[in-house]
């Protein structure tokens, strides 16, 4: 099962001592790979260079900055494949930047095909 | 109790449980063993009971499962038969089923109103309609906060299996929260609230009493029995014939419930080999109380030292309140409103009853009468529960 996990920091956390290094990022990336359970994942530049897109009644409007007008910017994010949420959840309270900011963990939508398939086999194993 | 009912109660849990983890699927689960004490109370009164009414339920249930699986398949021969595991070994099943189904269903990652209504639904059983009248709410948002936290659980996939021992620890506080706080509602409408409101206590019992039977080695667990226990002993005391609120010195102590006393402190006198959390501490006070042959004999240094130990563990303004009723009563009221006065300058509970109502008790202890009306009258006004609040006017009013 595949889960993403979205991260977040505050806008004005960059300055805590807590703040992750690019060391960290790379430690864990690492040990998503040895674990076996990376499926992608990457860093974005800083919020303020986010461009948001609507179209309305066939019009693009654009706007300068990321979508939501939250407190929390994302920096980025990882996909994992995992057997259940408390094997994400694990995981996500080791992602860098967890002690200052947020991790929210989402399971990816299976496509109609693997459903079907995960249907059957939840129904075997139980 | 006909053998169905005592059937429902004893075994139901169980099955559902059983079920759900085989099919990792807790509606299905629940459904199917909907159906399969419909198929008892059709049969069981003409063919007769079962010699092992669980797991005459627990096959019934599975077959009706199964049934449901294949009519979901698109075509008939879509192999369920092939991938279905073996039924259930009748009476086989393992107490782990119905700690997995408590601990899914009390899963840190639901709301906590939506774990507390799972909690009702699947393993104590009770119908939607119940539980929303036990919280207050409209059917329909009870029905849909359930209907919510079940796709969460199989779409996020919170598995049914036990968590390893690191996760342990966090867990099992999880269940405990949600049990307590079943209790506290069911204790908060006690004398005026409808019976289905007040039964929540019993129900949050007999769900402790099932939560300690499978971890009898949890001191929090056993702790919070124990408390329920002390708690509920005074039910019966804490009205009087009019339905009046009687405030804990005045009550009448013949009515404790002693059967009820006696087995949480036997409880108690099971714990202390692990760490001592805020479950384990309340209940010996509460049991401090309990043994006292009257108010004026409580041994209230000991009890103000425990809400000591209590502020350290699991700190609160509420906690502090009541330490300070404590320390007022140990070492004098000018001690307790020492420690009261910060939590009131805080003001975070400036709309806490029983806070103005223990400042109203140690001032009049002190001799300052106009001080205490004031704050006996803001008590009152505070007061949501009217036998309550008839209780504090009483006393703004001075008899």
């Amino acid at each position: 099962m595949q889960y993403l996990m979205l991260l977040a920091l505050p806008a004005d956390a960059g300055d805590s001592p807590d703040a992750p290094q690019p060391e960290d990022w790379t430690a864990y990336t690492q040990a998503l790979v040895e674990a076996g359970i990376m499926v992608s994942g990457a860093g974005l530049q800083g919020a303020e260079t986010a461009t948001t897109v609507q179209v309305r009644n066939g019009e693009r409007l654009l706007t300068d900055g990321p979508f939501a007008d939250t407190k929390e910017h994302l920096l980025g994010f990882y996909v994992i494949d995992v057997p259940d949420l408390d094997t994400a959840l694990e995981w996500a309270s080791k992602v860098p930047n967890v002690r200052t900011g947020s991790v929210e963990v989402r399971p990816v939508m299976p496509t109609a095909e693997a459903a079907r398939v995960d249907a059957t086999a939840s129904a075997a194993v139980g | 109790m006909t053998p169905l009912e005592r059937a429902f109660r004893e075994e139901r849990a169980q099955v559902v449980a059983t079920l759900a983890r085989r099919l990792g699927d807790l509606q299905l689960a629940e459904d199917a063993v909907s159906d399969a004490f419909a198929a008892a109370a059709a049969t069981w009164p003409s063919a007769g009971v079962p010699d092992r009414p669980g797991a005459w339920l627990t096959t019934t249930a599975w077959r009706k499962a199964l049934d449901v699986l294949r009519r979901e398949r698109s075509t008939p021969d879509d192999g369920v038969d092939a991938v279905v595991p073996p039924p259930p070994e009748p009476g086989l099943y393992g107490e782990d089923d119905l700690l997995q189904l408590v601990l899914t269903c009390c899963h840190p990652a639901l709301a906590i109103d939506a774990r507390v209504a799972l909690t009702l639904r699947h393993v104590a059983g009770l119908s939607v309609p119940e539980i929303a009248a036990g919280f207050l709410v409209a059917e329909d948002t009870m029905a849909k906060r359930l209907v919510r936290a079940r796709t969460k659980i199989r779409q996020s996939r919170i598995s049914f299996e036990l968590p390893g021992a690191e996760a342990w620890g966090e867990r099992l506080a999880s269940v405990q929260a949600v049990l307590y706080l079943v209790f506290t509602e069911g204790h908060l409408a006690s004398g005026d609230g409808p019976a289905v409101r007040t039964e929540l206590c019993d129900e949050a019992i007999w769900l402790a009493r099932q939560v300690h039977r499978l971890v009898p080695d949890d001191g929090e667990t056993t702790g919070l029995l124990a408390l329920m226990l002390l708690q509920h002993s005074r039910a019966e005391a804490r009205h009087d014939d009019a339905g009046r609120l009687v405030s804990f010195a005045e009550q009448d102590r013949s009515r404790w419930d002693v059967r009820a006393i006696g087995e949480a402190r036997e409880l108690l006198a099971t714990t202390g080999r692990g760490p001592v959390g805020q479950y384990q501490i309340q209940a010996a006070i509460a049991a401090l109380h309990a043994a006292a042959p009257t108010a004026e004999e409580i041994n209230w240094s000991r009890i103000a030292d425990l809400y000591g130990l209590l502020a350290r563990v699991a700190p609160s303004p509420v906690v502090t309140v009541n330490r300070a009723v404590a320390v007022g009563r140990a070492d004098g009221p000018r001690a307790g409103i020492a420690l009261l006065l910060p939590v009131l300058a805080e003001g975070r509970l400036a709309g806490y009853a029983p806070m103005q109502a223990a400042y109203a008790d140690l001032l009049e202890r002190a001799g300052d009468d106009a001080g205490a009306t004031a704050a006996w009258r803001r008590a009152a006004e505070l007061s949501r529960n009217p036998a309550e609040q008839a209780a504090l006017q009483r006393r703004a009013s001075g008899n």
